[in-house]
Protein backbone atom coordinates (compact mmCIF):
# COMPACT_ATOMS: atom_id res chain seq x y z
CA UNK A 1 0.00 0.00 0.00
CA UNK A 2 1.14 3.51 -0.77
CA UNK A 3 2.66 5.06 2.38
CA UNK A 4 1.37 8.57 1.60
CA UNK A 5 -2.15 7.25 1.17
CA UNK A 6 -1.99 5.40 4.49
CA UNK A 7 -0.61 8.51 6.23
CA UNK A 8 -3.47 10.66 4.97
CA UNK A 9 -6.09 8.14 6.04
CA UNK A 10 -4.53 7.79 9.47
CA UNK A 11 -4.56 11.59 9.82
CA UNK A 12 -8.31 11.63 9.21
CA UNK A 13 -8.95 8.92 11.80
CA UNK A 14 -6.70 10.83 14.20
CA UNK A 15 -8.73 13.99 13.68
CA UNK A 16 -11.95 12.12 14.51
CA UNK A 17 -10.36 10.61 17.61
CA UNK A 18 -9.28 14.00 18.96
CA UNK A 19 -12.62 15.63 18.23
CA UNK A 20 -14.65 12.82 19.81
CA UNK A 21 -12.47 12.87 22.94
CA UNK A 22 -12.86 16.62 23.44
CA UNK A 23 -16.63 16.63 22.82
CA UNK A 24 -17.20 13.65 25.12
CA UNK A 25 -15.14 15.16 27.92
CA UNK A 26 -16.82 18.57 27.59
CA UNK A 27 -20.25 16.89 27.88
CA UNK A 28 -19.23 14.96 30.99
CA UNK A 29 -17.70 18.09 32.58
CA UNK A 30 -20.86 20.06 31.80
CA UNK A 31 -23.09 17.36 33.33
CA UNK A 32 -20.99 17.27 36.48
CA UNK A 33 -20.91 21.06 36.56
CA UNK A 34 -24.68 21.37 36.45
CA UNK A 35 -25.05 18.84 39.28
CA UNK A 36 -22.38 20.64 41.30
CA UNK A 37 -23.94 24.08 40.82
CA UNK A 38 -27.50 23.00 41.59
CA UNK A 39 -26.28 21.52 44.88
CA UNK A 40 -23.53 23.92 45.88
CA UNK A 41 -24.37 27.12 44.00
CA UNK A 42 -25.07 28.97 47.25
CA UNK A 43 -21.82 28.08 49.02
CA UNK A 44 -18.84 30.43 49.00
CA UNK A 45 -15.81 29.42 46.97
CA UNK A 46 -12.48 29.28 48.81
CA UNK A 47 -9.61 29.42 46.35
CA UNK A 48 -7.43 32.01 48.06
CA UNK A 49 -5.12 29.61 49.84
CA UNK A 50 -3.84 26.32 48.57
CA UNK A 51 -4.94 23.35 50.59
CA UNK A 52 -4.77 20.73 47.87
CA UNK A 53 -7.73 18.71 46.70
CA UNK A 54 -8.98 15.89 48.94
CA UNK A 55 -7.86 12.40 47.93
CA UNK A 56 -11.28 11.73 46.40
CA UNK A 57 -10.48 14.15 43.54
CA UNK A 58 -6.83 13.16 43.07
CA UNK A 59 -6.80 9.47 42.45
CA UNK A 60 -8.39 7.72 39.45
CA UNK A 61 -10.03 4.91 41.46
CA UNK A 62 -11.43 7.31 44.06
CA UNK A 63 -12.78 9.59 41.32
CA UNK A 64 -14.60 6.60 39.79
CA UNK A 65 -16.02 5.69 43.20
CA UNK A 66 -17.28 9.27 43.54
CA UNK A 67 -18.91 9.11 40.11
CA UNK A 68 -20.89 6.04 41.14
CA UNK A 69 -22.09 7.80 44.26
CA UNK A 70 -23.36 10.65 42.03
CA UNK A 71 -20.94 13.41 43.12
CA UNK A 72 -21.03 16.35 40.69
CA UNK A 73 -17.39 17.23 41.34
CA UNK A 74 -16.27 13.63 40.81
CA UNK A 75 -18.12 13.64 37.45
CA UNK A 76 -16.26 16.84 36.50
CA UNK A 77 -12.96 15.13 37.41
CA UNK A 78 -13.98 12.13 35.29
CA UNK A 79 -14.56 14.49 32.35
CA UNK A 80 -11.14 16.04 32.92
CA UNK A 81 -9.59 12.56 33.04
CA UNK A 82 -11.23 11.81 29.68
CA UNK A 83 -9.71 15.04 28.39
CA UNK A 84 -6.23 14.01 29.56
CA UNK A 85 -6.84 10.57 28.04
CA UNK A 86 -7.50 12.10 24.60
CA UNK A 87 -3.89 12.99 23.71
CA UNK A 88 -2.80 9.72 25.33
CA UNK A 89 -5.21 7.81 23.08
CA UNK A 90 -3.71 9.74 20.17
CA UNK A 91 -0.24 8.47 21.13
CA UNK A 92 -1.48 4.87 21.52
CA UNK A 93 -3.10 5.15 18.11
CA UNK A 94 0.21 6.38 16.67
CA UNK A 95 2.02 3.31 18.03
CA UNK A 96 -0.43 1.19 16.07
CA UNK A 97 -0.11 3.37 12.97
CA UNK A 98 3.70 3.18 12.93
CA UNK A 99 3.53 -0.58 13.57
CA UNK A 100 1.36 -0.98 10.51
CA UNK A 101 3.85 1.01 8.47
CA UNK A 102 6.63 -1.22 9.91
CA UNK A 103 8.39 1.95 10.99
CA UNK A 104 10.02 0.43 14.08
CA UNK A 105 12.16 3.47 14.83
CA UNK A 106 9.01 5.52 15.35
CA UNK A 107 7.28 2.69 17.20
CA UNK A 108 10.12 3.05 19.73
CA UNK A 109 9.86 6.87 19.76
CA UNK A 110 6.11 6.72 20.32
CA UNK A 111 6.34 4.09 23.06
CA UNK A 112 8.86 6.32 24.87
CA UNK A 113 6.38 9.21 24.81
CA UNK A 114 3.59 6.88 25.96
CA UNK A 115 5.71 5.61 28.86
CA UNK A 116 6.33 9.20 30.05
CA UNK A 117 2.59 9.96 29.91
CA UNK A 118 1.59 6.80 31.77
CA UNK A 119 4.26 7.43 34.39
CA UNK A 120 2.72 10.84 35.03
CA UNK A 121 -0.87 9.65 35.18
CA UNK A 122 -0.60 6.27 36.91
CA UNK A 123 2.03 6.75 39.61
CA UNK A 124 1.39 8.81 42.73
CA UNK A 125 3.47 12.00 42.95
CA UNK A 126 3.86 13.57 46.35
CA UNK B 1 -19.93 36.22 45.79
CA UNK B 2 -21.42 32.72 45.91
CA UNK B 3 -20.28 29.75 43.84
CA UNK B 4 -22.90 30.23 41.13
CA UNK B 5 -21.93 33.90 40.58
CA UNK B 6 -18.22 33.11 40.76
CA UNK B 7 -18.60 30.27 38.22
CA UNK B 8 -20.60 32.46 35.82
CA UNK B 9 -18.02 35.23 35.98
CA UNK B 10 -15.11 32.82 35.44
CA UNK B 11 -16.97 31.30 32.47
CA UNK B 12 -17.38 34.72 30.82
CA UNK B 13 -13.73 35.66 31.39
CA UNK B 14 -12.61 32.27 30.03
CA UNK B 15 -14.76 32.63 26.90
CA UNK B 16 -13.14 36.03 26.25
CA UNK B 17 -9.65 34.62 26.90
CA UNK B 18 -10.22 31.66 24.57
CA UNK B 19 -11.72 33.85 21.88
CA UNK B 20 -8.95 36.46 21.88
CA UNK B 21 -6.29 33.80 22.40
CA UNK B 22 -7.26 31.92 19.27
CA UNK B 23 -7.67 35.09 17.18
CA UNK B 24 -4.20 36.28 18.09
CA UNK B 25 -2.51 32.87 18.09
CA UNK B 26 -1.20 33.44 21.61
CA UNK B 27 -3.53 30.83 23.11
CA UNK B 28 -6.14 31.50 25.76
CA UNK B 29 -4.30 29.67 28.52
CA UNK B 30 -1.66 32.35 28.66
CA UNK B 31 -3.95 34.92 30.32
CA UNK B 32 -5.98 32.54 32.51
CA UNK B 33 -3.40 32.23 35.29
CA UNK B 34 -2.72 35.98 35.63
CA UNK B 35 -6.43 36.83 35.54
CA UNK B 36 -7.35 34.17 38.13
CA UNK B 37 -4.53 35.12 40.48
CA UNK B 38 -4.39 38.92 40.06
CA UNK B 39 -8.09 39.68 39.59
CA UNK B 40 -9.88 36.87 41.43
CA UNK B 41 -7.30 36.18 44.14
CA UNK B 42 -7.15 32.48 43.31
CA UNK B 43 -4.11 30.60 44.63
CA UNK B 44 -1.37 30.12 42.01
CA UNK B 45 -1.47 26.30 42.11
CA UNK B 46 -5.23 26.05 41.54
CA UNK B 47 -4.94 28.60 38.73
CA UNK B 48 -2.12 26.68 37.05
CA UNK B 49 -4.12 23.44 37.30
CA UNK B 50 -7.24 24.94 35.73
CA UNK B 51 -5.23 26.63 32.99
CA UNK B 52 -3.43 23.41 32.02
CA UNK B 53 -6.75 21.60 31.63
CA UNK B 54 -8.02 24.31 29.26
CA UNK B 55 -4.78 24.05 27.26
CA UNK B 56 -5.38 20.33 26.61
CA UNK B 57 -8.93 21.04 25.47
CA UNK B 58 -8.07 23.79 22.97
CA UNK B 59 -5.02 22.00 21.61
CA UNK B 60 -6.91 18.77 20.94
CA UNK B 61 -9.90 20.65 19.53
CA UNK B 62 -7.77 22.67 17.10
CA UNK B 63 -5.42 19.82 16.22
CA UNK B 64 -8.40 17.78 15.06
CA UNK B 65 -8.92 20.29 12.25
CA UNK B 66 -5.26 20.82 11.30
CA UNK B 67 -4.28 17.15 11.23
CA UNK B 68 -6.85 16.46 8.55
CA UNK B 69 -5.53 19.23 6.33
CA UNK B 70 -2.11 17.57 6.23
CA UNK B 71 -0.07 20.46 7.64
CA UNK B 72 1.44 18.88 10.74
CA UNK B 73 4.75 17.05 10.58
CA UNK B 74 3.75 14.04 12.66
CA UNK B 75 7.23 12.47 12.78
CA UNK B 76 9.00 15.63 13.93
CA UNK B 77 6.20 16.29 16.42
CA UNK B 78 6.32 12.80 17.87
CA UNK B 79 10.11 12.82 18.23
CA UNK B 80 10.14 16.26 19.86
CA UNK B 81 7.38 15.18 22.24
CA UNK B 82 10.01 13.08 24.01
CA UNK B 83 11.71 16.38 24.88
CA UNK B 84 8.56 18.32 25.78
CA UNK B 85 7.16 15.48 27.95
CA UNK B 86 10.44 15.06 29.84
CA UNK B 87 10.57 18.82 30.36
CA UNK B 88 6.91 18.91 31.41
CA UNK B 89 7.41 16.23 34.07
CA UNK B 90 10.37 18.13 35.53
CA UNK B 91 8.45 21.44 35.32
CA UNK B 92 5.38 19.96 37.02
CA UNK B 93 7.55 18.72 39.88
CA UNK B 94 9.18 22.14 40.19
CA UNK B 95 5.78 23.85 40.55
CA UNK B 96 5.53 22.38 44.03
CA UNK B 97 9.08 23.42 44.98
CA UNK B 98 9.65 26.84 43.39
CA UNK B 99 8.27 29.73 45.51
CA UNK B 100 5.06 31.33 44.18
CA UNK B 101 6.87 34.69 43.84
CA UNK B 102 9.44 33.18 41.49
CA UNK B 103 6.68 31.46 39.45
CA UNK B 104 4.94 34.83 39.11
CA UNK B 105 8.11 36.54 37.85
CA UNK B 106 8.89 33.75 35.35
CA UNK B 107 5.27 33.86 34.20
CA UNK B 108 5.43 37.61 33.67
CA UNK B 109 8.63 37.34 31.64
CA UNK B 110 7.11 34.59 29.47
CA UNK B 111 4.02 36.77 28.85
CA UNK B 112 6.13 39.76 27.80
CA UNK B 113 8.28 37.58 25.58
CA UNK B 114 5.20 35.99 23.92
CA UNK B 115 3.69 39.41 23.19
CA UNK B 116 7.00 40.52 21.69
CA UNK B 117 7.40 37.44 19.40
CA UNK B 118 3.77 37.75 18.26
CA UNK B 119 4.37 41.24 16.87
CA UNK B 120 7.72 40.55 15.22
CA UNK B 121 7.91 40.19 11.45
CA UNK B 122 8.74 36.67 10.33
CA UNK B 123 11.58 35.73 8.08
CA UNK B 124 11.07 32.36 6.53
CA UNK B 125 14.17 30.20 6.71
CA UNK B 126 12.91 27.19 4.81
CA UNK B 127 15.14 25.76 2.12
CA UNK B 128 14.16 22.73 0.07
CA UNK B 129 17.50 22.56 -1.75
CA UNK B 130 19.74 22.53 1.32
CA UNK B 131 21.98 19.55 2.04
CA UNK B 132 20.13 16.89 4.02
CA UNK B 133 20.73 17.05 7.74
CA UNK B 134 22.07 13.73 9.09
CA UNK B 135 19.86 13.48 12.17
CA UNK B 136 16.77 14.65 10.29
CA UNK B 137 17.44 12.13 7.52
CA UNK B 138 17.90 9.29 10.02
CA UNK B 139 14.63 10.29 11.71
CA UNK B 140 12.91 10.77 8.31
CA UNK B 141 11.58 14.18 9.32
CA UNK B 142 11.69 15.91 5.93
CA UNK B 143 8.14 16.49 4.77
CA UNK B 144 5.70 18.15 2.44
CA UNK B 145 2.90 20.62 2.85
CA UNK B 146 -0.10 21.46 0.66
CA UNK B 147 0.46 24.55 -1.53
CA UNK B 148 -1.61 26.00 -4.35
CA UNK B 149 0.47 24.11 -6.94
CA UNK B 150 0.47 20.75 -5.17
CA UNK B 151 2.64 19.33 -2.39
CA UNK B 152 5.79 21.28 -1.61
CA UNK B 153 8.85 19.64 -0.10
CA UNK B 154 10.93 20.99 2.80
CA UNK B 155 13.98 19.89 4.77
CA UNK B 156 14.44 19.80 8.53
CA UNK B 157 17.65 21.06 10.16
CA UNK B 158 19.40 21.15 13.55
CA UNK B 159 17.45 18.43 15.36
CA UNK B 160 19.58 18.58 18.56
CA UNK B 161 19.08 22.34 18.86
CA UNK B 162 15.34 21.97 18.41
CA UNK B 163 15.28 19.16 20.97
CA UNK B 164 16.99 21.35 23.58
CA UNK B 165 14.58 24.25 23.09
CA UNK B 166 11.70 21.77 23.29
CA UNK B 167 12.99 20.57 26.68
CA UNK B 168 12.74 24.18 27.87
CA UNK B 169 9.29 24.63 26.28
CA UNK B 170 8.05 21.49 28.06
CA UNK B 171 9.58 22.67 31.34
CA UNK B 172 7.80 26.02 31.16
CA UNK B 173 4.54 24.30 30.21
CA UNK B 174 4.76 22.05 33.27
CA UNK B 175 5.87 24.83 35.60
CA UNK B 176 3.31 27.44 34.51
CA UNK B 177 0.35 25.38 33.23
CA UNK B 178 0.54 26.96 29.76
CA UNK B 179 0.89 25.47 26.29
CA UNK B 180 4.27 27.12 25.52
CA UNK B 181 3.14 27.31 21.89
CA UNK B 182 5.24 30.37 21.05
CA UNK B 183 8.48 28.73 22.17
CA UNK B 184 7.61 25.46 20.40
CA UNK B 185 7.09 27.42 17.19
CA UNK B 186 10.47 29.14 17.61
CA UNK B 187 12.16 25.74 18.03
CA UNK B 188 10.67 24.43 14.79
CA UNK B 189 10.43 27.51 12.61
CA UNK B 190 13.63 29.35 13.56
CA UNK B 191 15.95 26.54 14.68
CA UNK B 192 14.83 23.49 12.72
CA UNK B 193 13.68 25.67 9.82
CA UNK B 194 10.29 24.07 9.20
CA UNK B 195 7.79 26.20 7.24
CA UNK B 196 5.90 28.55 9.54
CA UNK B 197 2.45 27.03 9.16
CA UNK B 198 3.87 23.53 9.58
CA UNK B 199 5.50 24.77 12.81
CA UNK B 200 2.34 26.29 14.24
CA UNK B 201 0.12 23.31 13.44
CA UNK B 202 2.69 20.78 14.66
CA UNK B 203 3.14 22.85 17.83
CA UNK B 204 -0.61 22.80 18.39
CA UNK B 205 -0.57 19.06 17.89
CA UNK B 206 2.20 18.68 20.51
CA UNK B 207 0.70 20.99 23.14
CA UNK B 208 -1.98 18.49 24.23
CA UNK B 209 0.49 15.65 24.73
CA UNK B 210 2.93 17.92 26.57
CA UNK B 211 0.17 19.17 28.87
CA UNK B 212 -1.06 15.62 29.48
CA UNK B 213 2.43 14.81 30.79
CA UNK B 214 2.06 17.45 33.53
CA UNK B 215 -1.62 16.73 34.17
CA UNK B 216 -0.98 13.45 36.00
CA UNK B 217 1.44 15.15 38.39
CA UNK B 218 -0.95 18.08 38.94
CA UNK B 219 -3.90 15.77 39.57
CA UNK B 220 -2.12 13.63 42.10
CA UNK B 221 -0.80 16.73 43.91
CA UNK B 222 -4.30 18.21 44.14
CA UNK B 223 -3.83 21.25 41.83
CA UNK B 224 -6.85 20.40 39.68
CA UNK B 225 -9.99 21.65 41.40
CA UNK B 226 -13.21 20.49 39.70
CA UNK B 227 -15.26 23.56 40.65
CA UNK B 228 -12.68 25.95 39.20
CA UNK B 229 -11.50 23.87 36.23
CA UNK B 230 -15.04 23.30 34.94
CA UNK B 231 -15.86 26.92 33.94
CA UNK B 232 -12.28 27.57 32.77
CA UNK B 233 -12.15 24.51 30.52
CA UNK B 234 -15.62 24.93 29.03
CA UNK B 235 -15.21 28.70 28.62
CA UNK B 236 -11.78 28.65 26.98
CA UNK B 237 -12.79 25.77 24.70
CA UNK B 238 -16.00 27.47 23.59
CA UNK B 239 -14.29 30.83 23.13
CA UNK B 240 -11.41 29.44 21.12
CA UNK B 241 -13.67 27.42 18.81
CA UNK B 242 -15.69 30.58 18.13
CA UNK B 243 -12.44 32.50 17.54
CA UNK B 244 -11.19 29.89 15.09
CA UNK B 245 -14.47 30.12 13.13
CA UNK B 246 -14.21 33.89 12.93
CA UNK B 247 -10.53 33.80 11.99
CA UNK B 248 -11.34 32.76 8.44
CA UNK B 249 -10.94 36.09 6.66
CA UNK B 250 -11.81 38.75 9.20
CA UNK B 251 -10.27 41.99 10.41
CA UNK B 252 -8.35 41.09 13.54
CA UNK B 253 -5.69 43.81 13.63
CA UNK B 254 -7.39 45.90 16.28
CA UNK B 255 -8.20 42.85 18.40
CA UNK B 256 -4.61 41.71 18.12
CA UNK B 257 -3.35 44.99 19.48
CA UNK B 258 -5.92 45.06 22.26
CA UNK B 259 -5.08 41.53 23.32
CA UNK B 260 -1.34 42.23 22.98
CA UNK B 261 -1.74 45.22 25.30
CA UNK B 262 -3.66 43.10 27.81
CA UNK B 263 -0.92 40.46 27.73
CA UNK B 264 1.81 43.07 28.28
CA UNK B 265 -0.11 44.66 31.16
CA UNK B 266 -0.68 41.28 32.83
CA UNK B 267 2.98 40.37 32.30
CA UNK B 268 4.19 43.56 33.99
CA UNK B 269 1.68 43.09 36.82
CA UNK B 270 2.84 39.48 37.35
CA UNK B 271 6.50 40.53 37.57
CA UNK B 272 5.58 43.39 39.92
CA UNK B 273 3.44 41.18 42.19
CA UNK B 274 6.17 38.58 42.21
CA UNK B 275 8.80 41.11 43.28
CA UNK B 276 6.53 42.57 45.96
CA UNK B 277 5.37 39.11 47.05
CA UNK B 278 1.68 39.99 47.04
CA UNK B 279 0.40 36.84 45.34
Amino acid sequence: MNAKYTDARLDITLGHLLRTGVILSACVVLTGGILYLTRHGNTHPQYGTFRGEPQSYRNILEILAGVFSGSGRAIIQLGLLLLVATPIARVIFSVYAFLRERDYLYVAVTITVLALLLFSLLTPHS
Amino acid sequence: MNTLEFTSLITLVSIAAGFLGSLTGLGGGVVIVPVLTLVFGVDMHYAIGASLVSVIATSSGAAAAYVREGWSNIRAGMFLEIATCLGALVGAYLTGVVPVRAIAIIFGVVLLWSAWTATRARTSRTDADAKPDRAAAFLRMDGTYPAADGLRHYRVHNVPGGFLVMLLAGGLSGLLGIGSGALKVVAMDQIMRLPFKVSTTTSNFMIGVTAAASAGVYLSRGYIDPGLSMPVMLGVLGGSLAGAKLLAGSQTRVLRWVFGAVVVALGLEMVYSGIRGTL
